[in-house]
């Protein structure tokens, strides 16, 4: 037995099945301070009520039925809208990635409308389909589409030419090509997209609830604003957060699933 | 195909001689185990990119089986040679022909880079290499066999990014080989690898060669590699083969003997003087 063997080992602290609950600690930690500051008084409850009385408001609206409608409306417009933006952006991403004639006939024009802010389009998109199930499902698609083509096309564009050759040489169709090689290569960007977007969708389709609607959670936090209950707007903002939070994680999913090739995805 | 019919018996002549030993027999394919390689004419072939010339006409013949090296300054077309045999380029003048009709994959590349997908394990990185005889039922089982005959059958459920540099390359080596090509060329297939890793690959690719008894062309710049592991070693110089060295010397070579380093030393020497004229680069 050398002396190295001997020497008492170093052990990292040993956390009993810690660390998935690692990443809650700072917004629980940050639910407590609130709770604290507002209990002795130090934040006047007008300002920010308390987390219990949030929710408590949030209970109500549960049982009432109407936090689950609000939310499931919202959900469906940010479901339909991404869909409809993703699968535009991702059929031109790909149309332009892989044809030079498509890349010169349409990227131009893209690149223009990508400067333009998507929510600027409000006052006209409500003249055009008033604060119908259209314009919002119109405003996310719109919002979501940039992301998810400028990737795609990103993605497209930079798979390395010597694995593209090598599957040349080695007779792969343009079909296999496209599936074995350009796609899979492409798809880490594409995800970063997807993130991007899902980002993108909450925001547009808040925006839009707020300004123009009849339902939705957008609706709801405005409706409460008229009625001073500051308890459902503090709701609201934070069922955003866990709605764009529970997005991410599902991209997130998505990805160590597709991408477990992926050195970043590796178990160590 | 007239052309090649008559060069043949040529070739079978300088197979058979009756005075190796018994060790260096099994090293060399005897006339009456005919190779599986395809023979390859070159005539008069040009290739140009813009004004400039980089293959200035190029007159070859390789036999069937025969394991060709092709030596070069960095920017002396070696490499456009072998792209242009492996079809990668279209000739600007000439052409080559192969000695009997090739199939897709009769021809086989290995490049200095591995270029395995690096979203494929390591087995299905290998049936690429099948071609359009991919979808055949014994796809898999083919693939696993020439895992196997690169060392590697233990890692075929691995993904290519866990491997080391000279893994990578014999999982190449293995994808070029599971069509059982009958020309098989090399551009600079060891160029990235260590001089450990080097050596052993050299072994390797021996070996295969030996056993598989395809046409091997291997471009590279380092003559030792050459003497080492080719019959023949073509010198090329400014677009054009400027010497063709036969490498009399029974296999299995060992590295460093007073035989290779002699003809390794004469190369040297014929490269260098070579360049004295166009310096300008070195």
């Amino acid at each position: 037995m050398s002396l190295i063997d001997s020497l008492p080992r170093v052990r990292a602290p040993k956390l009993p099945r810690a660390d998935g609950l690692i990443p809650w600690i700072v917004p629980l930690a940050i639910i407590v301070i609130w709770q604290l500051a507002c209990v002795t008084g130090f934040v006047p409850a007008r300002v920010l009520p308390a987390p219990t009385d949030v929710a408590l408001a949030g209970w109500k609206l549960l049982l009432s039925g109407e936090l689950i409608r609000n939310i499931w409306v919202s959900f469906w417009r940010a479901s339909i809208g991404f869909l409809i933006g993703g699968a535009i952006g991702f059929a031109f991403g790909l149309a332009n990635g892989l044809s030079q004639l498509s890349a010169k006939l349409t990227d131009t024009t893209l690149q223009m409308v990508r400067n333009i802010p998507h929510l600027a389009l409000i006052p006209l998109v409500i003249l055009w389909f008033g604060i119908d199930e259209s314009a919002k499902l119109f405003l996310v698609a719109l919002g979501v589409f940039f992301p998810i083509y400028l990737n795609t096309l990103h993605g497209i564009r930079t798979v390395d030419p010597q694995l593209i050759e090598m599957g040349r040489i080695y007779g792969m169709t343009d079909g296999e090509l496209f599936r074995r090689v350009i796609f899979p290569g492409a798809l880490p960007s594409i995800f970063v997209g997807l993130r991007f977007a899902l980002g993108i969708m909450w925001l547009t389709l808040i925006v839009a609830e707020t300004i123009a609607a009849s339902s939705g959670l957008g609706y709801m936090a405005m409706q409460a604003r008229e009625f001073m209950l500051i308890d459902v707007v503090v709701l609201s903002i934070l069922i955003y957060a866990l709605l764009g939070k529970l997005a991410d994680s599902a991209s997130r999913a998505l990805e160590r699933l597709t991408l477990s090739w992926h050195p970043a995805f590796q178990k160590h | 195909m007239q052309e090649v019919l008559r060069f043949r018996p040529l070739e079978a002549e300088a197979v058979a001689r009756e005075d190796f030993a018994e060790e260096a027999r099994q090293f060399r394919r005897s006339p009456d185990m005919p190779s599986r390689g395809l023979s390859l004419t070159i005539r008069g072939l040009r290739k140009s990119f813009g004004d400039n010339e980089v293959l200035r006409g190029i007159d070859l013949h390789i036999p069937a089986g025969q394991s060709v090296a092709i030596v070069g300054r960095s920017g002396c077309g070696k490499s456009t040679l072998l792209r242009l045999i492996a079809g990668l380029e279209k000739p600007t003048a000439g052409s080559i022909g192969f000695g009997e009709q090739a199939r897709a994959e009769d021809i086989r590349v290995m490049f200095q880079e591995p270029r395995l997908l690096p979203w494929a394990r390591v087995l299905s990185n290998v049936e690429v290499g099948l071609g359009r005889e991919r979808s055949s039922a014994d796809a898999q089982a083919r693939a696993e066999k020439a895992l196997v005959e690169v060392g590697l059958g233990d890692k075929r459920g691995q993904w290519p990014s866990v491997l080391s540099g000279g893994q990578k390359q014999r999982v190449a080596l293995a994808r070029a080989l599971v069509s059982q090509p009958r020309v098989l060329a090399f551009d600079e297939p060891l160029g990235a690898l260590d001089a450990l890793t080097r050596i052993s690959m050299q072994r390797l690719l021996e070996r295969v060669w030996r056993d598989q008894g395809f046409t091997a062309i291997l471009v590279t710049h380092d003559v030792s590699e050459a003497v080492a592991l080719a019959d023949r070693v073509l010198v090329i110089e400014n677009g054009r083969i400027a010497h063709d060295f036969n490498v009399d010397i029974a296999r299995p070579r060992e590295r460093g003997s007073a035989e290779l380093a002699a003809l390794e030393g004469a190369i040297l020497k014929n490269l260098l003087e070579g360049t004295e004229d166009t310096s300008d680069d070195l």
